[in-house]
């Protein structure tokens, strides 16, 4: 699934995470860029590809790559191993009523890689 | 439309929120803040000794603006304003034209004139820069004082005491502490709290002289005494920051608060002013609730006056300083007029020294109304006593009643919020009433609290009404007539129980099977490891079999207990706690080469703490190849069957507990369960293994075993009761599996066995009956599936290590395979270490 991005800045570009059989079918896997982890998901079910921090900011642990995945009235959601706090996986807010959100990343999938779009 | 708000603090923010969320076309925001921070929670400023840092307390992310599309320019003050023109220039240059102007500039500390205030040593308690100077100072303090009895004041003084000064003191000009808040009694029970605790409290002292060359040593009061001191932190009041609008000719008021009217205007009909630095009436609100309340007016006004259609009036009233905090531990509350006195006023005092709990009312002449109160020490009856206040509630025939410690009257709490008028205000940090909250339960479906919570934003801010949303909620939804149905989650219309018979009915292996024909939607969090328990109850494979591996939790993903800094724990199995000298060898050799921190658990195991992901396949390969097997410590299964020495040692031995107990661990190792289950095996009386806090307990007798089931530990100790009495080993095991069957197939999900039979209609009698009399008609049935699943048993780490698309999986990073997390840190601890304390 690609996602338009609103602002588009100098250095951003489709960064080559992975391939398509690396990422287990219906989670999530933790790809390095750089400084940064991202959470990538392969929600299989629905055919459908997200990426997100990979840091829950609850208790700012990496971990969010490691949740289960889900839905909550359709809309894709991630739920932290930590403490169950759940996100949005298009708009990474909070779906628990915390004020916290998350970063989230537009995917595409090309030739059965996957890229993933950084800033 | 260009809105320019000068101030970037807790009101500025909520500014700024409110106006993002009345979507309108054309607006374009700027804020000017003078501090290096975005907004952050002031209220709770003392918790940034906690541990806290700025980012922790921020109230959204400087990301947050952005991507609403305000400008936030930080550490730039607005230096003056020339209003006839509508234009503004910062200190660092920027020229800007506004067509809305909004002053949130705040209050500064007030700063008494004392003679000595200026020497290195003493400090303000206001921002995070101030913090940060009193934690860098107080390095090199040993004695500290505030000035201040109010409610900052005491914040700041705990903050010393969680520096690590002891006893510091708190001196008071007014004859007592709080005195905006609490009533003299009150605030004698405040002030002994807080003597016990550990500060000193000085009132009716006027301080003439801070002492000392160029720091500070000590501090001299008007009535001749003196007092020695490292630091001094001042917290003597707040004046408004008033200067900038004065300069450009608005009308200021006492203390140089902007004046405004009812819409927060203030006499420039284009420039608003909210939060500390705006006079209402002649008064200055210093809480965050009428600071908010201050925001959603100017905000009602702007779009009002900017709308196309006519749109009617809101105006301020949000008078109410009635206010409840935790103070060093204590509750403190007052609310409606705490002080009402004289002839057309009655009180009702309640005074508990022992307790250090205080409760005042205040009630009309002819007992109907109440008029404000105070509460020391227990401010549990807070909402209700405001709501009761505000709303003009006719009181009880004993009022009393509110105030006096809860006890068996259920009937009461119910009662009190059905009293509620529609306009009560149940949240007043998001001004949110009950209709609201209501409404949304009944037309906008919230069904859970956190629904209401981002629905309605109630309990979002201070959080200590949301009992009151709960209760709300609940009773909306029994109005409604809806029968709270036990249902796993929104993708499931069945409980546990039913999903259990239809899945073992319909013969279905994975969660997507499962899914896809008793289910809808695409899973959650809570659907999905409930079916996998199910699956894993049921048919006993391997629970990371490509289809249920994300399915499961994330302790049963990675077959480990996920650990502060995300770390995991591996617990080998040590059956009975017998141990051999070279198992143990291993353990430490295993502990020392992969840095790992151990501890002796409290089911006769060892746990290896602060495993990398990485790093899992290559310990349990290790163990493995010495003899271990998982431990299932991570799972919902049988942990542990704990034993003593029994009859091969001890002198007092009645059986061989430790064999029994290693038989009946080895038969039911892996069994997954609703909850996890313990076990343990005593081999007398003396009760050495606590077999009778277990989920299933042996105890030894002359002639054989007695089963004692359904006991647990934990928050809610409940002893295990007598099932069967001296049962040979052979009877005593078909008893369990009969139990574990019947407990596995019909108890809700995370149900230990305790509360399973507290809900059971018939009781401990019920389930003799059951087990040992067999009245279902199971026992057949149930020991032939049990024996099932003891034979499927494999280890699940060892197909783990050996199965190649399963040991992919513990990899931190899917491109960097091998490569460990480089955030996870640890600290040492005595010659170990531990994971490293999460913000």
């Amino acid at each position: 699934m690609i996602k338009q991005n609103d602002t588009a800045v100098q250095n951003a570009h489709w960064f080559a995470a992975c391939r398509v059989e690396d990422v287990v079918e219906n989670g999530g896997v933790c790809v390095k860029y750089g400084d940064e982890q991202i959470a990538l998901f392969y929600f299989t079910r629905r055919n459908e590809w997200y990426a997100t921090q990979n840091e829950c900011p609850h208790k700012k642990q990496m971990a969010l790559s490691r949740g289960m995945i889900g839905t909550k009235n359709n809309e894709p959601k991630i739920a932290c191993p930590f403490h169950k706090k759940t996100f949005s996986l298009t708009t990474g807010e909070c779906l628990s009523g915390d004020e916290c959100s998350i970063k989230t990343y537009p995917v595409k999938v090309e030739n059965g890689n996957v890229y993933i779009y950084v800033e | 439309m260009k809105v320019v708000v000068v101030g970037n603090g807790m009101v500025g923010y909520k500014f700024c929120e409110k106006l993002i969320a009345k979507k309108l076309p054309d607006l374009e925001i700027i804020v000017f803040g003078e501090e290096q921070y975005p907004a952050y929670d002031r209220v709770h400023l003392s918790d940034f000794f906690n541990g806290k840092n700025a980012d922790d307390l921020a109230l959204a992310p400087a990301s947050w603006y952005k991507e609403n599309g305000i400008q936030l320019h930080l550490g730039d003050p607005v230096q003056y304003i020339r209003n006839s023109i509508k234009l503004l220039q910062t200190f660092k240059g920027y020229v800007l034209h506004y067509d809305i102007l909004v002053m949130a500039t705040g209050s500064s500390p007030f700063v008494p004139r004392i003679d000595g205030i200026e020497k290195d040593g003493v400090f303000l308690y206001r921002t995070v820069e101030d913090l940060h100077l009193i934690k860098s100072y107080a390095k090199k303090a040993k004695r500290g004082a505030v000035i201040g009895g109010g409610l900052l004041g005491l914040e700041a003084a705990k903050a010393l005491l969680d520096l690590g000064i002891e006893n510091p003191d708190v001196i008071e000009f007014a004859p007592r502490l709080m005195p905006r808040q609490l009533d003299e009694a009150g605030a004698e029970m405040l002030a002994s709290t807080l003597t016990n605790i550990g500060l000193n409290i000085h009132t009716n002292k006027n301080t003439a002289k801070i002492t000392g060359d160029e720091c500070i040593t000590g501090m001299q009061f008007t009535d001749g005494t003196s007092l020695q001191t490292d630091i001094l932190v001042v917290s003597a009041g707040i004046k408004p920051r008033g200067e900038l609008a004065a300069e450009c000719g608005l009308e200021t008021g006492m203390n140089g608060g902007i004046v405004v009217n009812d819409y927060m205007q203030t006499s420039d009909e284009f420039i608003y002013a909210i939060g500390e630095c705006a006079l209402y009436n002649e008064m200055i609100y210093g809480l965050i609730a009428p600071g908010y309340e201050m925001a959603d007016v100017a905000v009602h006004e702007i779009c009002r006056i900017h709308s196309a259609s006519p749109v009617k009036t809101k105006a301020f009233t949000g008078f109410d300083m009635s206010t409840k905090l935790k103070l060093v531990g204590t509750d403190v509350a007052s609310f409606g007029d705490p002080f009402a006195n004289g002839d057309n006023v009655r009180n009702i005092i309640l005074r508990d020294t022992a307790k250090g709990v205080y409760k005042r009312m205040n009630v009309s002449a002819d007992g109907k109304y109440l008029l404000g109160g105070v509460l020391v020490g227990d401010a549990t009856q807070y909402n209700i006593l405001l709501q009761t206040c505000k709303n003009k509630l006719i009181l009880p025939p004993n009022p009393e009643d509110m105030i006096l410690p809860a006890r068996e009257s259920k009937k009461e709490e119910g009662a009190g919020i059905v009293a509620l008028p529609d306009d009560a205000l149940i949240c007043s940090c998001e001004s949110v009433n009950k209709a609201a909250i209501c409404k949304a339960v009944s037309e906008q479906g919230c069904e859970t609290v956190d629904a209401i919570k981002k629905c309605t934003k109630a309990g979002t801010g201070c959080g200590g009404c949301l009992p009151m949303v709960k209760d709300l909620m609940v009773y909306t939804m029994k109005q409604q007539g809806k029968y709270i149905r036990n249902v796993l989650c929104e993708h499931f219309a069945y409980s546990r129980q039913e999903l259990f018979d239809l899945v073992k009915l319909h013969e279905l292996k994975t969660y997507d099977d499962v899914l896809d024909q008793l289910g809808k939607g695409d899973g959650c969090e809570v659907c999905k490891p409930a079916i996998s328990s199910i699956l894993a109850s049921l048919w006993n494979e391997m629970v990371l079999k490509k289809g249920n591996d994300t399915s499961q939790d994330s302790n049963d993903r990675f077959l480990g207990n996920i650990q502060r800094g995300g770390t995991y724990s591996v617990v080998p199995r040590i059956p009975g706690g017998e141990i051999t000298p070279e198992k143990l060898i291993v353990i430490g050799q295993v502990a020392q080469k992969y840095g790992l921190y151990t501890k002796i658990t409290g089911g006769q195991r060892i746990d290896l703490f602060g495993a990398h992901v990485g790093d899992l396949p290559l310990i349990w390969s290790e163990l493995i190849a010495a003899g271990f097997e998982s431990g299932h410590a991570y799972g919902k299964a049988l942990r542990t069957v704990k034993s003593c020495v029994g009859s091969t040692w001890c002198r007092f031995g009645l059986q061989d507990s430790v064999s029994f107990a290693i038989q009946v661990e080895e038969r039911y190792r892996g069994l997954r369960a609703p909850h996890k289950i313990k076990s343990a095996v005593s081999g007398c009386i003396r009760e050495c293994a606590e077999a009778q806090s277990k989920d299933f307990g042996i105890i030894a007798t002359e002639k054989g075993w007695n089963l004692y089931v359904c006991g647990n530990g934990g928050s809610k100790p409940q002893h295990a009761l007598l099932l069967a009495t001296d049962v040979d080993s052979e009877t005593c095991i078909k008893y369990i599996d009969r139990f574990l069957m019947f407990y596995i197939r019909t108890a809700d999900p995370l149900t230990r066995t305790a509360t399973w039979l507290n809900k059971m209609e018939g009781g401990i009698n019920y389930l003799r009956n059951v087990v040992v009399n067999d009245s279902l008609g199971m026992a057949a049935q149930w020991e032939l599936e049990m024996q099932g699943l003891v034979d499927a048993y494999v280890c699940e780490w060892k197909v783990a290590i050996e199965t190649p698309e399963i040991r992919k999986r513990f990899n931190h990073f899917i491109n960097a395979p091998g490569e460990k997390d480089p955030t996870v840190k640890f600290d040492a601890l005595r010659d170990q270490k531990k994971a490293a304390n999460w913000k």
